[in-house]
């Protein structure tokens, strides 16, 4: 490419040879020379791009990349964000589990408290000697309806009750999740700072091509896809499987 | 099944210890204690007569299938019945359980009612061999 005063002595011999056009009155020869003049600069832009394209090309082939990063991206990030999924819909799952038995029991706890009232009020006057016997009669009756509704009520009752605690588990498995994800993250971040460090010292990285981020545990914790292979995907399958081995 | 058996619950998240001891107050046994690993499980499970041991298995510090493993090791532990109650589900660790000499497996998320059913059987069980 040519040296800057090479490049202003062709400017101004351009720019000269423009003036004498325009003087001569030869407009349309001063829009071609115009057109050639941008045409020099675009093809320099060009060049440059050029060259600064090849630089940024050989920085990234010859960027010291952590094996364990490639792991992360391809494999625990894409699994990071199916486990996060999972959390969602877990959590959802039990909200609405426990919503439902929530709305259910609040009318029958109305119903129980207002029906027990009614009741009272009538054993009063009953206690006071204010009903007749047509009166004490029915009373009797609707007692006995009222008591074996308290029980079946009750029984509804405390069934929700227990669906409200058992819809409590998902914090047992989501909050085994959530923590696979945090070393997920973790591991991100420790691969970014690697990286910072590396790039930062001009250096090789610290550990050598091929070296594993170390396995945090052999146990899976709650396995999100039942349609995994060698994944039981019921207490059915279970059970299945242990009496297959005697049991 | 005798409802004033002594039953020890290990789980490291304490949520799933209260609904594990809700469920078992429900069906009428109200002789619990927890712990929340394996590591502070085995001295209690020393110190006192446990009936029956319900335990997780993924816990930091022992888990619940080494503990499994000192308890068949310990003489006096050995016929201890054991339940796991986990989220680990893969066929090679349900096989590896049952190899250690678990007595019963439930899979997290579970029912009351899959509980109720295991113990059931698990005493069912037990009663055949003693009678036997």
């Amino acid at each position: 490419m040519n040296a800057p005063e090479n490049r202003a002595d062709e400017y101004l011999d351009q720019a000269r040879e423009l003036v004498t056009l325009l003087e001569a009155g030869r407009v349309e020869q001063a829009d071609e020379l115009l057109a050639a003049l941008s045409g020099m600069r675009e093809s320099k832009i060009f060049h440059e791009l050029g060259k600064l394209t090849r630089t940024l090309h050989e920085a990234i082939t010859h960027f010291p990349v952590d094996p364990r990063l490639a792991r992360l991206s391809e494999q625990d990030m894409p699994d990071a964000r199916e486990r996060l999924r999972y959390v969602v819909t877990k959590t959802e799952e039990s909200a609405n589990r426990t919503l439902k038995a929530v709305e259910d029991s609040i009318p029958l706890a109305k119903h129980l408290s207002q029906r027990a009232t009614e009741h009272q009020q009538q054993w009063e006057r009953f206690l006071r000697r204010e009903m007749d016997v047509q009166e004490f009669r029915t009373l009797t009756h609707s007692l006995r309806e009222f008591l074996s509704g308290i029980i079946a009520d009750s029984s509804c009752l405390s069934r929700n009750l227990s669906e409200v605690l058992l819809a409590q588990e998902y914090q047992d498995i989501t909050g085994q999740v959530i923590q696979r994800v945090i070393r997920v993250v973790q591991d991100v971040e420790d691969g970014l700072v690697e990286m910072v460090r590396v790039v930062g010292s001009r250096a090789q990285p610290a550990s050598p091509p091929g070296a594993q981020p170390a396995t945090t545990s052999r146990l899976e914790g709650p396995q999100i896809d039942p349609k995994k292979a060698d994944v039981m995907a019921s207490q059915d399958d279970v059970d299945a499987l242990l009496s297959s081995l005697g049991f | 099944m005798d409802k004033n058996m002594k039953i020890l619950i290990v789980d490291d998240f304490s949520t799933m210890r209260r609904i594990i001891k809700g469920l078992l107050h429900e069906l009428g046994f109200n002789n619990l204690e927890e712990a929340d690993d394996g590591n502070t499980a085995l001295p209690l499970l020393k110190a006192g007569n446990f009936d029956f041991l319900i335990t997780d298995w993924n816990m930091p510090g022992m888990t619940g299938l080494d503990l499994l493993k000192s308890v068949r090791a310990d003489a006096k532990l050995a016929k201890l019945p054991v339940l796991l109650v986990t989220a680990e589900a893969k066929r090679e660790q349900i096989v590896e359980a049952a190899q250690a000499g678990v007595n019963g497996y439930v899979v997290k998320p579970f029912t009351a009612n899959t509980l109720k059913e295991k113990m059931d059987k698990i005493f069912e069980r037990i009663t055949a061999v003693a009678q036997g």
